[in-house]
């Protein structure tokens, strides 16, 4: 592996700005994952412990296998992944440093609302329809019983409502909305956007390697 | 600000729990405050009374007084009579402030009531009198400052300040410790200067001068929120001074016991300062265990009040102010202990109580820490008037520069500092309005007041300079702070309500770092988030929050609260004719949901049918005339019945306008809407739980029909189905339905041309029936 590290470093300084010292930890993760494998498949993700307590898990661990998160222009999805791959969706949410300009913060964004919005576009058709809107919140109260079940169809509808009130404000009774387009996604989540100038969260992502856990509550 | 929370129809029904409420505090404070009052009267009275009998012994060989008809004895009522002329003085001037439109914007309410203090004050000397000790610290600290602070506490956003509370501990702890120090230095040094010329101040210890920086150095809670709240500044920029000017308290409660202590033995010690910080830990960490610890208690009676509804807020206000009291025993931070209680029992009280407690606990909380501040600032003008004082031109002026000095230096050091571990920095416009921002308040003058004049030979010096820095903070700085604002362009608050989305995905970012984390491997900020987010519903939840509630997941929670809100703002704009959302639109259900082809019926596409107009005309009309119905109607029939209006084809629509427009002149007459709003698990908590007896709500069965309201878009044209509710007007089921249709109409599917016309006429009729008056039941509530 210690060629195509250099490599990977290369790549992953010029590409993902991602420091060295955060390649060498994913790297070690990686191996610890895959079992020093070349490649990760969705078992090795899915054995994780931590992991079984969450309720999107699965749309977590399908992301990973997910070519449109490549950059590359392709649909589908992957059987295994190789570190490159692995270190491609990890750079979507690596944080921002001091040097970071405004734009680049722009575009890190925009980058994790397309991810976040690949996740939810599970047809790849370029919208959110109703129905995937509902699987997602469904998903997303899984681990909350019946009450969670009920209350999803009820929550997806409410909130499909905003999005079309709020981008298309005056529809003809017989206008069908088709679902929510990037435009509109990025539109509605434009809220966060104050919140993390607020604070460091939600959108400002994970810090990746041992750094001080004071900088995430200054 | 505070009358906007003030709504004459939400106190309808629960004005006599209100009224016995009140009666029971008001006791409490005239019982608590009587001793405290003006000392003389008992004495007085007890001699009139011993007098009294001594007379009326002898008078019974004396000769018969005449009996006194109409007596007036002053000194019965004298201490709690003084006291509610003062309340009500201050809430005369509060309403008198707004109704002159102009003052109110440019002067700050603080300092009018401060000038309307100085007056009074005035009076009162002019007259002779002798003017009340009414800035009293025991008053102060233990009647007039806790509702102040439970109120902000129990309001507090926990959000923003958990994530910010880093820079705000290194500006309310270094920062005033700074300050302290600077201030208290320098003093030292100044008045050490001039040797030639002794004066006065020469006599002044270095630890005197440290005692007093360590007084005048906190930045005072209640000025800060009585003036920005005005200003209406980024939440940002509001939770840090706000965060600070609460945290501080840990801080001054520390330093001023230390030099009190020490000021007399003249000589402090390294040991004394480690003593110190250990006392800082001590004081600040008990503080917040003793509030968390009353919090909790408050949530668990709170999971048992579902019986006497009544006293509920009563326990959330008598646990506060209990674990103010504790914390003050111990001489550990009253005012951490009141945030931390406040913080720690809202989300599980609120998940337990009725939501007529809710309001209850929100209006007393800001009417008494209206009321206090208030208060608080006219006795500052009063105890102004009344001195001590004693003016020394070189030590007043002198202080207030350096306030001003060590502030700016304070603040812009330790953004430097802070700066390199926030990923968003703070501006140099947000230094400056974090500097200028620093008032100081009543606490420092009551901490002057306190002390000993035996001890401290210059107190009376010391009290004037505190009264030359509040006044020049509160009328200079909290003045201009406003048209500052304007001028750098500060950023505002934003009003944007949260929206469902936006709850939506901070849940699902949530969830999807902390899973990114778990697969990194690196246990971050999100998986301890996590991890306590998880306790918190296993364990804490489950203990502390009653029935059902405990275990519904935020999200839902979140959407009922929504739902609540929006019923709520639909009642109150009027009953659905204007829109209350902040987005007028016209999208509706019918816009998102997928839309099913119709099935094709041959034999009903021979009906004539209306043009699309005419239909949006019969419509509109149909809709306003029911939702005025509906309030009229609601009361008499509560029975639900369930299908839903969207599955069905839209041709049936269409087979059934017909019957419609013949039922349509009928309807003022015997129409009865048979609809309850659809009852999410809040509103039917909140009715049940406040009304003792629970309306039984008949058996859901499948073949009934329902209408569904969607409370979302009250102004889409299907929010009421009109046409299904005509269509089951049609079907033989008679369960629970009011609706009486013609005999004549049903079943007639014979469409033609004269019919058409003569439907047209029926129509033309029927626009110009005025319907039922809008006015009748008006004052009945939409919601029991």
């Amino acid at each position: 592996m210690g060629v195509s590290l250099s490599l990977i470093h290369i790549v992953g300084i010029c590409f993902f700005s991602v420091s060295v010292e955060q390649i060498k930890n994913l790297h070690k993760r990686f191996e610890q994952l895959s079992g020093n494998e070349e490649t990760i498949s969705r078992e090795n993700l899915e054995n994780i412990p931590a992991l079984a307590n969450n309720p999107i898990r699965r749309q977590i661990i399908g992301a990973f296998f997910d070519k449109r998160n490549q950059h590359q222009n392709e649909v589908g999805s992957f059987e295994e992944i190789g570190f490159e791959q692995f270190l491609m969706v990890m750079s979507h949410f690596r944080p921002p440093t001091l040097k970071t300009t405004e734009e680049e913060r722009e575009t890190m964004r925009k980058e994790k609302l397309r991810f976040l919005f690949n996740m939810h576009d599970t047809d790849n058709d370029g919208t959110i329809t109703l129905e995937e809107y509902r699987k997602a919140v469904e998903e997303l109260l899984s681990k909350s019983g019946a009450i969670g079940q009920e209350a999803a169809k009820a929550i997806a509808d409410a909130a499909m409502l905003e999005v079309a009130s709020t981008n298309v404000p005056h529809m003809a009774p017989d206008d069908f909305y088709e679902g929510i387009t990037f435009e509109h996604f990025e539109q509605i989540l434009k809220g966060l956007k104050k919140e993390s100038r607020l604070g460091d969260q939600p959108l400002e992502g994970v810090v990746l390697v041992k750094e001080c856990l004071c900088c995430c509550c200054f | 600000t505070f009358h906007k929370y003030l709504d004459p129809s939400g106190f309808g029904k629960s004005l006599p729990e209100q009224g016995l409420l009140l009666l029971v505090v008001l006791v409490l404070l005239e019982g608590s405050v009587l001793p405290l009052g003006a000392a003389s009267s008992p004495d007085v009275s007890h001699q009139d009374d011993s007098h009294n009998h001594k007379v009326a012994d002898h008078g019974v060989n004396a000769t018969k007084k005449v009996f006194p008809v109409l007596d007036v004895d002053y000194h019965h009522i004298q201490t709690p009579f003084e006291i509610s002329l003062w309340v009500l003085l201050a809430s005369l001037m509060k309403l008198g402030f707004h109704l002159i439109p102009r003052l109110s914007s440019i002067v700050p309410e603080s300092c009018l009531l401060i000038v309307v203090g100085l007056l009074v004050g005035g009076l009162i000397k002019l007259a002779g009198e002798q003017v009340p000790p009414v800035l009293d610290s025991r008053l102060f600290f233990l009647c007039l400052l806790p509702p102040i602070i439970l109120d902000a506490g129990y309001f507090l956003p926990i959000r923003p300040f958990m994530e910010n509370v880093g820079t705000i501990l290194m500006f309310a702890v270094v920062g005033t410790v700074w300050n302290a120090f600077f201030v208290g230095g320098l003093l030292y040094a100044v008045c050490q200067i001039q040797p030639a010329n002794p004066s006065s101040l020469h006599s002044i210890e270095l630890l005197h001068c440290l005692l007093f920086g360590s007084i005048i150095s906190a930045v005072d809670p209640v000025a800060v929120l009585a003036v920005f709240e005005e200003i209406h500044i980024n939440e940002l920029l509001h939770i840090l001074v706000f965060g600070e000017s609460l945290l501080n308290d840990a801080v001054t409660v520390v330093l001023y016991h230390l030099f009190v202590e020490y000021a007399g033995v003249g000589t402090v010690t390294v040991m004394d300062g480690f003593l110190g910080v250990i006392s800082f830990l001590v004081v600040a960490l008990g503080g917040v265990l003793v509030g968390a610890i009353y919090g909790i208690l408050a949530a668990f009676t709170s999971r048992f009040t579902s019986h006497t509804r009544v006293i509920e807020p009563l326990f959330v206000f008598v646990y506060s102010y209990m674990a103010y009291l504790s914390a003050e025993m111990f001489h550990l931070s009253g005012i951490m202990a009141l945030i931390a209680c406040g913080a720690v029992m809202r989300p599980y009280v609120e998940a337990n109580i009725s939501h007529k407690s809710h309001t209850t606990i929100k209006y007393f909380l800001k009417m008494w820490s209206s009321v206090s501040e208030t208060l608080i600032f006219i006795f500052l003008g009063v105890a102004t008037v009344d001195g001590p004082h004693s003016w020394n031109w070189t030590f007043v002026t002198v202080t207030v520069i350096l306030c001003l000095v060590a502030r700016v230096i304070g603040v812009v050091g330790l953004t430097y500092i802070i700066n390199k571990f926030r990923i968003v920095k703070l501006t140099t416009k947000d230094q400056f309005i974090v500097a200028y921002g620093g008032l100081r308040g009543a606490i420092a003058f009551s901490l002057g007041f306190l002390l000993d004049q035996n001890q401290f030979a210059h107190r009376k010096m010391f009290l004037t300079a505190i009264i030359t820095v509040i006044f020049f903070t509160v009328f200079v700085q909290g003045m201009t702070i406003k048209p500052l604002v304007e001028l750098l362009a500060v950023k505002k608050k934003q009003e944007a309500k949260r929206s469902i989305n936006e709850e939506i995905h901070t849940q699902f970012l949530d969830h999807l770092l902390t899973g990114i984390e778990d697969i990194c491997g690196h246990y971050g900020h999100h998986h301890w988030k996590d991890k306590l987010n998880r306790f918190n519903k296993k364990y804490v939840k489950k203990c502390l929050i009653a029935g059902e509630r405990s275990k519904e997941p935020q999200l839902i929670a979140f959407y009922h609260k929504m739902e609540m809100k929006q019923a709520i703002e639909l009642v109150e704009s009027g009953g659905g004719v204007k829109l209350p959302s902040a987005v007028p639109s016209t999208v509706s259900m019918q816009n998102i949901q997928p839309k099913k082809p119709p099935p094709a019926k041959a034999a009903e596409r021979a009906l004539p049918q209306l043009p699309k107009g005419r239909e949006e005309e019969i419509r509109k009309i149909l809709r306003s005339n029911l939702q005025r119905t509906r309030q009229r109607l609601r009361s008499y029939n509560r029975h639900t019945l369930v299908a839903d209006p969207y599955e069905d084809g839209f041709s049936d629509l269409l087979i059934k306008k017909q019957k419609m427009i013949e039922l349509e002149k009928k309807m003022n007459n015997y129409l009865t809407v048979p609809a309850a709003p659809p009852d999410s698990p809040t509103m039917c908590r909140a009715r049940l739980a406040s009304d003792p007896q629970a309306y039984s709500m008949k058996p859901v069965s499948d073949s009934v029909p329902v209408i569904q309201v969607d409370l979302a878009s009250p102004q889409s044209p299907d929010s009421v189905n009109v046409m299904d509710e005509f269509r089951r007007a049609n079907q033989e089921e008679d369960q629970g339905l009011m609706m009486k249709p013609p005999q004549g109409s049903s079943g007639s599917n014979k469409p033609g041309e004269a019919d058409t016309t003569r439907d047209q006429q029926r129509l033309m009729r029927c626009l110009s029936d005025p319907g039922p008056s809008a006015d009748e039941d008006e004052d009945e509530p939409f919601l029991p």
